[in-house]
């Protein structure tokens, strides 16, 4: 059976991709039967000049603006390969077209007129393949019927390309001269260039190399999903995902980062057919495990005994943008990462680029459309990732600007200050903070204790609110000042705006919701009171948020029920809510041991 | 399509399939779809266009073109099934009927098996496709793909086409069938007068071609090399001829 291999046809503009892909396909008989002769008679009803491009141009507005405006896709059969030749945009207006077409992609050929020569769009298109990640290329100098076959003019876009490519790191590059129009070095050799003796556009094609699946590499699953099954006595409990790089066995053991816990896979699954041993990479598998550890979508898998993915919130990252609104700080984005999703800032630009001509400008503060930047990232809470010289694949990313992808990039390092953006944002906060004349030793002084922040988590049910308001009493029959506050109260007031929809909200809402209650949480550490304030289902990640809000004062975590699920290490845990009340005693006095309450 | 959603949820099928019938499909098409319904306990919905069959309305009746029967029968009742506006039949299991389906909340999506392969303005689709509130398509306009990263907000009010088979061909498709062995329906396969279908849709506009593939095996060989390799799967599709772009005037209306 022949191997498929999709292939990209790039170029600026009117530089002649269209017409080059008709011509092959024309050439080797590749058109379904009449589709040739329909064209023809179209355009002579129509009495306008045949153009090969024409083959291509299935739709009708298309045509009538003459120019290409989304990937098409064309099937093209050699002796080797079924080729999908995606033919992408060159008009700077669909860069985005573009980049889906090209993203697709094992291979590039990017067309270059050689009478016009290096536009700004060959050299846009060949940065955004090499950022891309595509790593093979075939640059076609096209037209060379209008330079009079000159080997001359051939050889200076040569050189001239090159040194741009290399610039870019671009390396597996080949170039051909040819002429789309009247079909030169296309199918065949032409006589007209009688000085080339390379290959034609039909031999190059078949000399891309398959890349290989990277099962060798290290494994990463992002998690899709975590099944539950109740329908039809299922009792499995599923981690879902596609393998983007490596190979897993049933038994590994495994890490799900950022928290980095550990399982074991107890068994692979699959439906209509035998449960396999091993799945590798590019899979869409499930697996289940022998200890059920907390895991959810956004996790990013890996096996122990290999090099594993890095977890920060600040990291470095070269990026393309295409948002109509430029790309700026004081705003809120959204970045999509593997499976993960999580609210994120511009923090700084260290240079943003021209793309056409690789021109930096070292002090402009934001991205623009169809820029390239080198810039600094900070996500509100850590998240799990590769950097692109590990694992590119897993260091790719996107932002969303509203409801649209704006931007995408690569990862280049993590800064390793894992706090740095809040730490920033409560620098900023306190900077701002406009404080009266008692001082929070003042207040603590006069109080007789230090102000305190206790989180009570647990299962979403009623025990954690019946256990925390008892906590409340007995701190307040004590002489401190204390207050219970319940997660209900914050969603009915200062969280109104957000839709509850059977007790959950949406997964930014949630991160949004526990930002205001540790902001909310700050100002009452300010008053000097002892806060106790209830969290269903609180994770390892936002009991963090609280902590680098409330910071410096330490953040006392009780946990009330079941634990199934949970990736938070409490200070004390009650597992059987039944007897919590029991627990009092206890609880108070290691409150205390800690410095909370008098 | 179906056979994926299974093995994507290990045999439970956790949405709604929606099945936009327009009365006039082949019978054993419907024989299928309910057959599997009962034996995969399916959660099968339909919906119809009842105004304009009880008008008879349509191209067999003799009363409107082939573009108008199609918008109202297939356009029209999708989008009114979709956005819950008109009734939906869902099968009770039961009862072991289809009954007025009480949910008419409006789907916000709907997961389509179209792919690129297939027809012009199919190569252009994008893998998560939105549609506005009149269920339009602005092909000019369409958000980036790249790096498995979709298109997954949305403002209020918006629809979401999903096509995971985009970049699935004709024989692809056979050959997942053969390997995954998945039931099909007897009319793909000649039943010795030499002829059978390729694709499938209403009766009166569905053309069988002439074959002699009687199995999945003898498909997969008449694709690769055969006659059909270099003539369209939907070539017996009448709808899609009748203007020179008939399945592109439907499409941007909301057609599948
Ligand atoms: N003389 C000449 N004209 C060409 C050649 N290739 C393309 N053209 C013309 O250049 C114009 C743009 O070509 P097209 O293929 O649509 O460019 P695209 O925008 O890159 O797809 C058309 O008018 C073509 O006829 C060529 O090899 N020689
Ligand atoms: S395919 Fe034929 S019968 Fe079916 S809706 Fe279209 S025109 Fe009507």
């Amino acid at each position: 059976m022949l191997e498929n291999m999709n292939v990209v046809i790039t170029g600026h503009v009117d530089h002649g991709k269209s017409t080059v892909i008709g011509r092959l396909m024309a050439d080797t008989g590749s058109l379904p039967d009449g589709k040739l002769e329909q064209v023809k008679a179209n355009c002579a009803r129509n009495s306008k000049p045949f153009e090969y491009a024409f083959l291509l141009d299935a739709l009708k507005d298309e045509q009538s603006q003459g120019i290409t405006i989304d990937s098409a896709r064309v099937f093209f059969k050699s002796e080797k390969r079924h080729y999908i030749i995606i033919d992408a945009p060159g008009h700077i207006e669909f860069l985005k077209n573009m980049i889906t077409g090209a993203a697709r992609a094992e291979a590039a050929f990017l067309c270059i007129d050689a009478e016009e020569g290096v536009q700004e769009n060959s050299r846009r298109h060949g940065y955004m393949l090499s950022m891309l990640g595509i790593k093979q290329m075939c640059v076609l100098v096209n037209k060379m019927d209008l330079v009079d076959y000159d080997r001359k003019v051939y050889k200076s876009i040569v050189r001239k390309y090159s040194r741009f490519l290399r610039n870019i790191k671009m390396h597996d590059v080949s170039f051909i001269p040819v002429s789309g129009m009247e079909g030169d070095n296309i199918a065949s050799l032409s006589d007209n260039m009688s000085w080339w003796k390379g290959d034609t556009v039909l031999t190059l094609i078949d000399k891309f190399k398959k890349e290989k699946a990277p099962d060798d590499m290290a494994f990463r699953m992002p998690v899709q999903d975590v099944y539950k099954f109740t329908a039809m006595g299922d009792s499995r409990r599923i981690i879902a995902g596609t393998i983007s790089t490596g190979t897993l066995k049933d038994g590994d053991e495994l890490a799900f980062y950022p928290s980095g816990k550990m399982s074991r896979v107890s068994g692979i699954e699959n439906f209509g057919g035998e449960n396999p041993d091993t799945v590798s990479s590019g899979m869409a598998t499930g697996f289940t495990m022998t200890e059920q550890i907390y895991a959810k979508r956004g996790n990013l898998v890996a096996r122990a005994g290999e090099k594993q993915p890095q977890t920060g919130n600040v990291m470095r990252v070269n990026l393309f943008w295409l948002g109509r609104e430029p790309f700026v700080k004081d705003k809120e984005y959204i970045l999509k990462t593997g499976s993960e999703r999580v609210r994120m800032r511009l923090f700084d630009t260290m240079k943003v680029i021209d793309a056409s001509n690789l021109n930096s400008d070292g002090m402009k503060k934001m991205v623009e459309r169809h820029d390239v930047a080198d810039c600094v990232l900070t996500t509100q809470r850590p998240i799990a990732f590769d950097i692109v010289e590990d694992f590119p694949q897993t260091s790719r990313f996107v932002i969303v600007d509203g409801y649209e992808i704006a931007g995408g990039g690569i990862i280049r390092e993590v800064i390793r200050d894992n706090q740095a953006e809040y730490r920033d944002k409560v620098m900023d906060r306190n900077l701002k903070w406009d404080i009266g004349n008692i001082t929070r030793d003042k207040r603590s002084e006069a109080f007789g204790h230090r102000p305190s922040l206790v989180l009570v988590g647990g299962p979403e049910d009623f025990r954690k609110a019946q256990y925390a308001k008892s906590l409340e009493q007995r701190l307040f029959d004590e002489g401190n000042k204390v207050y219970y506050l319940g997660v209900r109260n914050v969603l009915a007031g200062l969280d109104a705006d957000m839709t509850v929809k059977r007790h959950h909200l949406y997964p930014e809402d949630r991160e949004e919701m526990i930002r205001r209650l540790a902001e909310l949480a700050n100002i009452l550490m300010d008053v000097g009171i002892i806060l106790v304030a209830t969290v269903s289902e609180l994770t390892y990640d936002e009991r963090e948020t609280f902590r680098m809000s409330v910071s410096p004062i330490e953040v006392q975590t009780i946990w009330v029920g079941s634990t199934d699920g949970s990736d938070v290490e409490a200070d004390y845990t009650i597992e059987d809510a039944g007897t919590a009340e029991d627990h009092l005693e206890t609880v108070v006095k290691l409150l205390k041991d800690s410095g909370v309450g008098k | 399509m179906l056979w994926m959603a299974r093995k994507a949820f290990y045999g439970h099928v956790p949405f709604p399939l929606v099945h936009i019938d327009t009365h006039y499909k082949i019978p054993e098409m419907i024989e299928y779809r309910d057959r599997l319904t009962r034996e995969w306990k399916l959660p099968m919905v339909y919906g119809e266009n009842k105004t304009a069959l009880d008008a008879k309305q349509t191209f067999p009746d003799g009363n409107v073109d082939r573009i108008t029967c199609c918008r109202l029968l297939k356009s029209e009742a999708l989008k009114n099934t979709l956005n819950g506006d008109w009734p939906r039949y869902r099968f009770n299991h039961e009862a072991d009927e289809y009954q007025v389906d009480k949910d008419t909340e409006a789907y916000t999506g709907v997961i389509v098996g179209v792919r690129s392969d297939e027809e012009g303005s199919r190569s252009k689709e994008r893998y998560f496709s939105p549609r506005d509130t009149e269920n339009t398509w602005d092909v000019g306009d369409q958000p980036p793909e790249f790096w498995n990263q979709f298109k997954t907000d949305f403002a209020p009010g918006t629809h979401v086409r999903i096509h995971p088979l985009l970049d699935w061909t004709e024989t692809n498709v056979w050959e997942y069938i053969e390997k995954e062995k998945i039931p099909t329906v007897s009319l793909y396969y000649d039943q010795g007068e030499g002829k059978r279908y390729r694709s499938l849709g209403c009766g009166p506009c569905t053309h069988s071609v002439e074959s002699t593939a009687k199995d999945v095996p003898d498909i997969i060989a008449e694709l690769r090399s055969g006659k059909f390799a270099n003539i369209a799967e939907r070539s017996g599709r009448a709808q899609d001829k009748e203007d020179g772009g008939g399945l592109e005037t439907l499409r941007r209306e909301g057609y599948m």
